[in-house]
């Protein structure tokens, strides 16, 4: 066990864990935070996507002990009632089926937009490609990420 | 609702709830393939409620669950529609899962089919109590009364009443028959595409599935099973998994072990360091090659028929041309994006189970025997699923985790890991279809046989093939569509020592890849257009004529493309409903790229356009991850993928444009959630025959064979 300090959804956090546990399952196990999933464990389908230090990061590799002093948002910090551009656009588009991926596609497109405010399709294709929909929405994926582009430029909400 | 009192031989009734207010009860059919073993046809059980509250709010009670597939919003839609209710306070509760309630389960896309009456009859019927009980406040007669958006209306004094303020009144009224149903011009929801009522949920992460249940007490497990089928633990050392943080024992369960501990990453590590000596079972030698062997020597005999018409042998013996051709389809897996999970509380005199699952019923009677209770004891709770493609209709996750807590005395949740998942699933079985043709002077069909060869579908549900025939296993080949005067096909069951199951759009997804690829090649053969041949011999199937129609049109077929560019057609009757795709590929240096289809789909009156298209496009990107990459491959007796770096799904940089365009149609509604997957590999490989000369008859499709 060690005592590992960082900041979580704006509030610092404290955790007590197996230094090397995932910081997936601290936040689903420990904390009760099941917003962020677990698909692959191998970093493979980012279902668990996060942001550490406003990066996308898969949580389901990523050591509690890496986060000594870090800022992590999750899929519950991301707004506090649902209304990131990402999440409007995402509803707006009724864009989940099952709805499972979508905590860590949306994670994904919002850090994407973080660093590029009008991403094209292709700036679109390399990042979201890490996030697998078994459910086959990607192409209201991409259409929601133009849009969401959109409404943080100022288009109408 | 477990304190409603609601009288269950009637097929509707009604009463006052324990929250006061109106309650209607109804049932809502089934007739899905799985259901025959756990339902009572003869004595419908009330399965379904509407509770209308003095605060207006409408609760539609459904037992249906939620995959993805958009029911819950659609089958509101229906209800809505004839209660006149305000949609915006409108919400649905799944029920609890009870035996008296009969067969509770999705599967078969036969949510909106089974439920399109019995739900617009009991909305209807709802909406007659109000306007009566209004009737009755007003001294007037109820033609003097009309309902609107959660109020019934007094035409001569404009007066207003609200569904709620009625409620009271109209659940103490006799339940009316024969209510007349709206004329489907008069439908303001149905047809309309209406947002989802689960997206808010989704959009935060706040939606429970199976996976992210929590109880008090509750400790987390992981199962180490044999990797080979069958197999079971001969001796084992635990000695490393024990010591391995968070871990707080290791308990034997049927297929393994399973290693308890305080959180779920310390449990899947746990099973990692197990030292397991297995007792492999007589599957220990099984590979895909022998399987492949196996069903190519079967093959050579006649196996048991399964439908004929006219003289195939005659036929095929005047044929001026014959063709012979030999397909292969591999085993798949579901690879659901939330993995198999269960939570169970197992105590001396009942249990409780919660879990993603589409055969509620199964599952509690999988629990029953798992814990040794009597089913009425066992409480099951449907979460949200994380993706369902009949792997969640298996029971096999319920049976583990009840033998976990009951070992343990404690509440436990069992999560699979991906490589669990992959390893142990029941998977689409693998399949053998060999086809002689003949074709007459002028280059058309006038014989056609087909030989299948696989494992039975039904038979890995308890249901084992009659006479030897499991039309499961060879839907879309015995009841193809095609009127061709000689026509007999074949089957040989086949069992191989692998677990199968249904898997979204079940035998479809092999044999319409198989007689869609077949008819490109008598076309080829013949000197025809592919769509001029399946025109043709669609002459008499108005239906699927109509959607290859469509999809031409709507495709440019036989328009020039930009240069690169192919196209390739398939067509499938499947769930009640029609649909043919169109895909444009190119080729490059043998890989495969699909850029655009277009799909017709005829699945009669339309309850919301949107959640079909999204249904379509979802298949589309399911049917075309199998075609390019699925393939689920065994050697010494162990499936030799693990996780999605050797079993990899389609990504958004790989997924074509999708365009859908609907027939309009007042024919009862077909099922969708499956309607969309078994024409795209055939619509991919015939566009990739146009492009290379090259036929691919086995899947997925691989480059090295295309170069």
């Amino acid at each position: 066990m060690a005592s590992i300090r960082f900041n979580l959804n704006g509030k610092p956090q404290t955790a007590d864990v197996i230094p090397e546990m995932p910081l997936l399952w601290y936040l689903r196990d420990s904390l009760g935070m099941t917003g962020t999933k677990f698909g692959c464990g191998m970093a493979l389908c980012g279902a668990c996507t996060v942001h550490v230090n406003g990066q996308a990061v898969r949580s389901c590799i990523t050591p509690v002990s890496s986060l000594a002093g870090k800022s992590v948002i999750t899929i519950e910090g991301l707004s506090a009632d649902g209304t990131h551009p990402v999440q409007v656009a995402w509803t707006e588009g009724d864009v989940p089926q099952c709805g499972y991926c979508q905590s860590g596609q949306i994670m994904a497109a919002a850090a994407l937009l973080a660093k590029k405010a009008q991403p094209t399709d292709a700036d679109i294709d390399e990042v979201m490609r890490g996030n697998i929909c078994r459910c086959g929405t990607y192409q209201d994926i991409r259409h929601a990420i133009h849009r969401a582009a959109e409404i943080k430029a100022g288009g109408k909400a | 609702m477990s304190s409603v009192t609601v009288n269950r031989r009637g097929f509707l009734q009604v009463g006052a709830s324990a929250a006061a207010g109106l309650l209607v009860g109804f049932y809502l059919p089934e007739r899905s393939k799985l259901a025959a073993q756990g339902a009572d046809a003869a004595s419908p059980k009330l399965n379904a409620w509407i509770h209308i509250a003095p605060d207006d709010s409408v609760t539609f009670m459904i037992h249906k669950v939620e995959m993805g597939q958009g029911t819950v919003t659609s089958l509101s839609q229906l209800l809505a529609e004839e209660l006149e209710c305000d949609w915006g306070k409108f919400r649905t509760e799944f029920p609890p899962i009870d035996p008296a309630f009969g067969f509770q389960g999705v599967v078969g896309s036969q949510s909106i089919r089974t439920s399109w009456d019995p739900l617009r009859k009991a909305g209807a019927t709802a909406r007659e109590m109000l306007v009566q009980a209004a009737a009755q406040t007003w001294g007037v007669d109820k033609s003097a009364c009309r309902a609107e958006s959660g109020f019934v209306i007094n035409t001569s004094t404009n007066a207003k009443l609200s569904y709620g303020k009625l409620a009271g009144a109209a659940a103490k009224l006799p339940v009316p028959t024969n209510v007349a149903l709206k004329d489907p011009k008069q439908f303001k929801l149905v047809g309309k595409s209406i947002k989802r009522l689960d997206t808010a949920n989704k959009v935060t992460g706040r939606t429970q599935f199976g996976i992210d249940t929590r109880r008090p007490g509750m400790v987390y497990a992981a199962i180490a099973r044999c990797p080979v089928f069958g197999g079971k633990v001969a001796s084992f050392d635990a000695t490393k998994a024990k010591a391995f943080p968070g871990v707080k024992q290791v308990v034997p369960v049927s297929r393994g072990l399973a290693v308890v501990a305080d959180n779920t990453w310390s449990a899947i590590q746990g099973t990692r360091l197990l030292e397991i000596k297995w007792d492999e079972g007589p599957n220990a030698a099984q590979s895909s090659a022998a399987i492949s062997k196996l069903f190519a020597e079967r093959a050579e005999k006649p196996g048991v028929e399964v439908s004929k018409t006219g003289d195939a042998a005659a036929g095929l013996a005047s044929a001026g041309k014959k063709v012979e051709a030999v397909y292969e389809a591999p085993f798949l897996a579901h690879a659901t994006m939330e993995p198999m999970n269960c939570t169970a509380d197992v105590r001396a005199d009942s249990c409780d189970v919660w879990a993603s699952m589409q055969m509620q019923t199964l599952a509690q009677g999988a629990a029953a025997q798992a814990s040794g209770l009597p089913p009425a004891k066992v409480h099951i709770h449907s979460e949200f699923m994380g993706g369902g493609f009949g792997r969640r209709g298996m029971t096999d996750f319920v049976s583990e985790a009840v033998e976990v807590s009951k070992a343990i005395g404690a509440p436990v949740k069992v999560t699979w890991s991906r490589e669990d998942d992959m390893h142990h699933d029941n998977y689409r079985p693998a399949a053998y279809s060999r086809f002689v043709a003949g074709l007459d002077a002028a280059g058309w069909p006038v014989a056609w046989t087909n030989r299948i060869v696989s494992p039975s579908i039904t038979n890995s549900n308890g249901q084992p093939p009659q006479n030897g025939i499991d039309r499961t296993s060879t839907e879309g080949a015995h009841d193809m569509g095609y009127g061709i005067p000689n026509k007999l096909v074949d089957y040989h069951w086949t069992e191989v020592g692998i677990p199968v199951t249904y898997w979204r759009a079940v035998g479809y997804t092999q044999n319409t890849f198989f007689v869609e690829s077949f008819m490109d090649e008598l076309a080829a053969a013949g000197g025809k257009d592919p769509v001029e041949l399946r025109r043709r011999l669609l002459a008499q199937n108005p239906r699927l004529l109509g959607v290859l129609e469509l999809v031409a049109q709507k495709a440019d077929w036989g328009k020039p493309l930009p240069a690169g560019r192919f196209r390739g057609v398939a067509v499938v009757n499947n769930v009640g409903s029609y649909t043919a795709q169109v895909a444009e590929v190119s080729v490059n240096q043998g890989k495969v790229r699909v850029h655009r289809v277009v799909c017709a789909v005829d699945c009669g009156h339309v309850v919301n356009p949107a959640i079909v298209e999204q249904q379509i496009r979802s298949a589309i990107v399911y049917g075309l991850t199998a075609a390019l990459k699925g393939q689920i491959t065994i050697d010494q007796g162990r499936v030799q993928q693990a996780n999605f770096n050797q079993y990899d799904m389609l990504r958004i940089d790989e997924a074509p444009v999708v365009e859908v365009h609907m027939v309009a149609s007042t024919q009862n509604p077909g099922g969708i959630g499956e309607a969309g997957v078994p024409a795209i590999a055939p619509a991919v490989c015939n566009a990739v025959f146009a492009a290379t000369g090259k036929r691919v008859r086995r899947l997925p499709i691989r480059a090295e064979e295309l170069v």
